[in-house]
């Protein structure tokens, strides 16, 4: 990849005593989606907290857009311009929506054309925007999990799992957001077990086994080829989007 | 203008509001509506410790800090106050020097704290807010030269604020230098639980509520976990030594005891739970009943043994001797009872 928004080069990460990724090599495009596949436990979730720096790589590079950040604080990386979609939502349950949205919005008040937009995106945010987040159902969490990272224009998105435990319906509206932000141009770098998601949004894939990354290539190769799905990920994801 | 005065923050609930109010007017009127010295002394015991517990809220309640320091800010304020009037004399300048030097004092002792233990982990803090607290009220005792030692410290205080400066009177209550003190003491903590309801409910309020509820979530979107919490630390512990300052004018005496002990902290930390962590109204009820309960239970406990004189075991559980055993048990039932406090129960409705 000629230019490459992320960069990951040998990265390896313990969490406790575990040795979870061990020596992870990554690009991520500028402009698109990348996803990140593989079985479960095999470190994706991992490699997305240690680019935001929740968990420090024990060895390896990390560089964002040209810059060095693996020994960056986290609140660095975020003001850079990484946003972060957490697997568990990670929404401050006691505030309003408004007051999520806000306290998102770090480096200034939120823009009311970004924050229309995103009404436009997620309906339900604009219905509920003076209620608790706390009271609102599990799609609607995630929708507002999704929203505040988009709350500021981000150079690189990292976004684990958002569809997880989500029903279909919910599912296409967030599929139908994330193709919004992806036609802006935005980078994003996604982990995501249904496949059929990662079929209609991903442009690039990278697959990981045991802590490392053992294959990258377009998302419409792996899509167009059972074989290789079997071989890299023990299955066949014939599924429909 | 009402809600831009509580900063958006409503009670949100017509009991409390009603509870609040009563409070409120009981405490402004308190010299007319309770005449004697014991209840004055009880109306500015209870406007101090609101401020002082509402100031500990915004550490535990709205950052999630856990600090068993907060009576020695309390006692710096104090001390400030003792020292400066010790040493300048009687006068409104010693007052305000006092009070200045002890919430500054405590503010850059507690950015010291927070920046070697915020670092690491909240739990951290707690001990070592414990061992320096503990290590305060020891020199406290043992620089007796300066500080008086267990005996404490007399002062005088300029003349308007003590009962020998006489004004007149006014529906059969003099109007002395004594009240002046207290309208002195129930202003400046009007005006401190209002800037510390201000504080909860601007952009760096929501920040502290962020980061107590998901630390990393916080820091992922781009705030500083650790200078959002030294500078809540920072600001509540100044808050805490100015009210430490006002009891010192109140009490023309500050002592380990009545500023620095450890019970003081536990009490502090009750009057939290009773009221509602997380909510700064929830100060005024937690203050209001303990201090009351502090001040009155005896008393009460006392009228009713005597009025079940004749009734077996039941004066012998009611005896005043017995408050302690009682307050435990009320403690015990609001917990149960009331575990978000009672202002997170009047406010819920469950």
């Amino acid at each position: 990849m000629s230019d490459p928004i992320l960069s990951l080069s040998g990265v390896c990460t313990d969490i406790a005593q575990y040795h979870i990724l061990q020596g992870v090599d990554l690009e991520v495009g500028r402009g698109g989606v990348t996803m990140l596949l593989g079985r479960n436990g095999v470190g994706k979730t991992t490699t997305l907290r240690t680019v935001i720096g929740h968990w420090q790589a024990r060895a390896g590079s990390i560089r964002f857009d040209g810059q060095e950040i693996t020994r960056m604080p986290t609140p660095d990386r975020a003001r850079a311009g990484i946003g972060f979609v957490p697997e568990d939502m990670g929404i401050f349950s006691g505030l309003t929506v408004e007051e999520n949205m806000t306290l998102a919005a770090a480096s200034g008040p939120l823009d009311t054309a970004r924050r229309d937009w995103l009404f436009s995106v997620f309906p339900p945010l604009r219905t509920f925007w003076r209620s608790a987040a706390g009271t609102l159902s599990g799609g609607q969490k995630q929708m507002l999990s999704i929203a505040r990272a988009m709350a500021e224009e981000r150079r690189l998105y990292l976004i684990d799992e958002p569809t997880k435990g989500l029903a279909p319906a919910i599912i296409s509206t967030m599929v139908g957001a994330l193709r919004e932000l992806k036609s802006q141009g935005a980078s994003i770098l996604m982990v995501e077990q249904n496949f059929a998601v990662a079929k209609a949004l991903g442009d690039q894939v990278a697959v990981m086994e045991d802590g490392c990354i053992i294959w990258t290539g377009a998302m419409a190769d792996l899509a167009a080829d059972a074989a290789l799905q079997e071989r890299l990920m023990g299955l066949s994801m014939e599924v429909e989007a | 203008m009402l809600t831009r005065l509580l900063s958006g923050d409503r009670p949100r609930s017509l009991v409390l509001t009603v509870i609040l109010l009563a409070i409120l007017g009981a405490l402004a009127f308190a010299p007319f509506l309770f005449p004697g010295v014991r209840s004055l002394e009880t109306a500015a015991r209870i406007c101090i410790f609101i401020v002082l517990v509402a100031s500990y809220d915004l550490l535990l309640g709205y950052t999630g800090i856990v600090s068993f320091a907060h009576t020695m800010f309390f006692g710096l304020g104090a001390y400030g106050v003792a020292l400066a009037s010790d040493a300048m004399g009687r006068g409104w300048g010693a007052l305000a020097v006092g009070t200045v030097a002890g919430a500054l004092a405590a503010a850059v002792l507690a950015a010291v704290i927070g920046m070697f233990s915020l670092r690491v982990r909240a739990i951290f803090f707690a001990m070592i807010t414990l061992a320096v607290a503990s290590a305060v009220a020891v020199l406290v005792s043992q620089l007796s030269a300066i500080t008086g030692g267990e005996d404490g410290l007399n002062y005088s205080i300029p003349r308007e604020l003590t009962p020998a400066f006489r004004l007149g009177e006014v529906m059969g209550v003099r109007i002395n230098g004594k009240l002046l003190n207290y309208y002195l003491v129930f202003t400046c903590c009007l005006v401190l639980f209002l800037v510390l309801l201000r504080v909860v409910n601007s952009p760096f309020g929501r920040v502290l509520q962020a980061i107590r509820e998901n630390e990393f979530r916080a820091e992922a979107i781009g705030y500083r976990v650790v200078y959002y919490r030294i500078i809540a630390t920072c600001l509540s512990a100044s808050v805490a030594a100015l009210a430490g300052s006002l009891f010192a004018i109140w009490l023309r005496y500050v002592g380990p005891d009545t500023t620095l002990s450890f019970t003081i902290m536990l009490d502090i930390l009750l009057m939290v739970v009773i009221g509602g962590m997380g909510t700064i109204y929830g100060a005024v009820i937690g203050a209001a009943i303990f201090v009351l309960a502090q001040n009155y239970l005896q008393t009460l406990m006392g009228s009713a043994a005597e009025a079940t004189a004749g009734l077996p075991l039941v004066p012998d559980l009611l005896n005043p001797d017995r408050w302690l055993l009682w307050l435990g048990v009320l403690f015990i039932l609001s917990v149960y009872f009331f575990p978000t406090g009672i202002v997170g129960r009047l406010r819920t409705g469950r």
